[in-house]
C-alpha cells in the first residue's frame, strides 16, 4: 500500500502549550485514515497540520516532517495554496458561500483556472456535484441559493465544492455530527464511494462511523498517538489497554 | 458498583451462561447415573428437564442480540459476546446428548446388563471433567487450561475406540446382545461427541481471551 502522507516526529504548540507530542503517522493512498479520541485530545489539531490550515492561528508552531508524496509541506517552498488544492478540507458545519449551488463548485474551478471555457466549467461542476451524489437532488435548481439545501445537502455541496479542484487528500473534520442518520448514511455511503480514487481522512467522535468506514483507525489521547492498526484489529483486539478502555466506554 | 450499565450487562451474561453449563453439567451427570445405576426414573427426570435447558439457550440468544443492538460492543467487551453465543447454543447440544443418552438407558435397563460399564463411566468422568474445566476457563479467562482441555479429549477418543472394539467382538461373539450392546455404543459415540463439542468451547474461550482463532487449525 502506497503511502500518501508521512508524519514523522510531530510536535505542534498553541504559543507555550503543547498539543501535540512526537506523532509518527503514515496515512495510505486511497483509504479511510479515522482518528478517534475524547475531546481535546489533539485529533483535529493535528488533521490541520496535513494542510497547514493550523498557519493561520497566531503564536501557533509546528516542528517535525509531514511528507506529501515525499516532500515537506512544511519547506519554506511550498506554495500553500496548491497545498491546499492538493489537500482540501470538509468542516464539521457545512459552510457555503451565500451564492448559487452552481456558483460554490464553480468558485474554486474559476479562482484555479481549471476550466478551459465556459462548456469545460459546466462539466467539471456536474462532474464534482455527480461525484458527491448530489447533482441528481439538485441539477433542476442549479442556480438557487445554496442555502435553501438540507444540512446533508449543504455538507455534501460542501464535498463538492472541495471535489471541483481535483484534489488527491480529503480531511474532514466530522463531517457527519451535525447531520440526522439519513444524511449521515449518506455522507457515509459517499465517503466509500470516494475513497476509490482520493485519500480521505475524518475525525469522528463517534465510534461506529469510525468502525464502519475507516480501514485504518488511529487513536489520540492527549496530545500522544496511542495506537495505529487496521480497524477491524482496532474494535476485535486493539494493542493497548488504553485504546480498549477509551472504545469500551471505560474511560475516566 | 460498576461503571457501565453494559458491565452489569456482561456480568449478567455469563452468570446465565454458568448457570445453563452448570444444568448441563447436572443433565450429564444423571444420564450416566441412570445408566450406571439402572435407574429409569432418573432417566425420564433427565428427559423432562431438557426444556428447561431449550429455554435457557434461548434466553441467552435473546440477550446476546439485545446486548448487541443496544450497546455495540466492541474488543474483548464483543469477543465475550460473540463467543457466548456460540458457547451457549455448544452447550444446549451437550444437554441434548445427555438427553440421548438417557433415552439409550431407559430401553438398555430394560434388559440384562450385559457388561459392568467400567469403561463408559471413565470416559464420562473425563467429559464431565473437561466440561467442568471449559466452565472454568471461561470464567476466569484461562487460556492455558483451556489449550490443557482441549488435548484431553485424546483420551475421550481412545475411550471411544476401546469401547467401539470391544462391543463389537461381543456383538459377534454372541449376536443375542447386538440390540443393548448397538446402544451401549451410541452412549459412547456421545460422550464422544460431548468431547469434541467441549473441545469447541474451550477454543472460544481462546478467542475470547486471546482473539486468536484457534479452530481448524493445528497451532493451538
Amino acid at each position: 500500500m502506497k503511502v500518501k502522507i508521512s508524519v514523522s516526529n510531530l510536535n505542534f504548540y498553541y504559543g507555550k502549550t503543547q498539543a501535540l507530542q512526537d506523532i509518527s503517522l503514515d496515512i495510505p493512498e486511497k483509504q479511510v485514515t479515522a482518528f478517534i479520541g475524547p475531546s481535546g485530545c489533539g485529533k483535529s489539531t493535528f488533521l490541520r497540520t496535513l494542510n497547514r490550515m493550523n498557519d493561520i492561528i497566531p503564536y501557533a508552531r509546528v516542528e517535525g516532517k509531514v511528507l506529501l508524496d515525499g516532500k515537506d509541506i512544511y519547506a519554506p517552498d511550498t506554495d500553500v495554496v496548491k497545498l491546499r488544492r492538493r489537500v482540501g478540507m470538509i468542516f464539521q458545519k457545512s459552510n457555503p458561500f451565500p451564492k448559487s449551488i452552481f456558483e460554490n463548485v464553480a468558485y474554486g474551478i474559476r479562482i484555479n483556472r481549471l476550466h478551459k471555457n465556459k462548456t469545460d466549467l459546466g462539466e467539471r461542476v456536474e462532474k464534482a456535484l455527480r461525484d458527491a451524489a448530489l447533482w441528481d437532488e439538485v441539477k433542476d435548481r442549479l442556480h438557487a441559493s445554496a442555502f435553501g439545501l438540507s444540512g446533508g445537502q449543504q455538507q455534501r455541496l460542501c464535498i463538492a465544492r472541495a471535489l471541483a479542484v481535483e484534489p488527491e487528500v480529503i480531511l474532514m473534520d466530522e463531517p457527519a455530527s451535525a447531520l440526522d442518520p439519513i444524511a449521515t448514511q449518506s455522507i457515509e455511503e459517499l465517503i466509500f464511494e470516494l475513497k476509490k480514487n482520493y485519500t480521505i481522512v475524518v475525525v469522528t467522535h463517534n465510534m461506529q462511523q469510525a468502525a464502519r468506514i475507516s480501514d485504518i483507525t488511529a487513536f489520540f489521547m492527549l496530545g500522544k498517538l496511542i495506537e495505529v492498526n487496521p480497524t477491524k484489529k482496532i474494535f476485535t483486539n486493539p494493542d493497548q489497554k488504553l485504546t480498549e478502555d477509551y472504545i469500551t466506554g471505560r474511560f475516566g | 458498583m460498576e461503571r457501565r450499565l453494559l458491565d452489569q450487562q456482561l456480568n449478567l451474561l455469563r452468570d446465565k451462561v454458568l448457570l445453563l453449563g452448570g444444568t448441563t453439567e447436572k443433565a450429564l451427570h444423571k444420564a450416566m447415573q441412570s445408566l450406571i445405576e439402572r435407574d429409569s426414573n432418573l432417566a425420564r427426570r433427565v428427559l423432562e428437564e431438557d426444556e428447561i435447558i431449550d429455554q435457557m439457550e434461548l434466553d441467552i440468544d435473546r440477550f446476546c442480540i439485545e446486548i448487541l443492538v443496544l450497546h455495540q460492543p466492541a474488543a474483548h467487551d464483543l469477543r465475550l459476546v460473540i463467543s457466548v453465543a456460540k458457547i451457549t447454543p455448544i452447550l444446549e447440544r451437550i444437554a441434548d446428548h445427555a438427553s440421548s443418552i438417557a433415552e439409550a438407558a431407559l430401553v438398555i435397563n430394560n434388559e440384562p446388563q450385559l457388561k459392568k460399564y467400567i469403561d463408559l463411566s471413565l470416559m464420562s468422568q473425563v467429559a464431565a471433567e473437561m466440561l467442568r474445566c471449559a466452565l472454568d476457563a471461561f470464567t476466569s479467562e484461562n487460556a492455558v487450561l483451556s489449550r490443557e482441555v482441549i488435548q484431553k479429549d485424546n483420551i475421550i477418543d481412545a475411550c471411544y475406540k476401546r469401547i467401539f472394539d470391544e462391543l463389537i467382538e461381543m456383538m459377534i461373539e454372541d449376536p443375542m446382545t447386538t440390540n443393548s450392546a448397538a446402544r451401549l455404543l451410541f452412549v459412547a459415540k456421545h460422550l464422544e461427541r460431548i468431547g469434541d463439542y467441549v473441545k469447541d468451547i474451550c477454543e472460544l474461550n481462546v478467542y475470547l481471551t486471546e482473539a486468536v482463532f484457534i479452530k481448524h487449525s493445528r497451532v493451538f
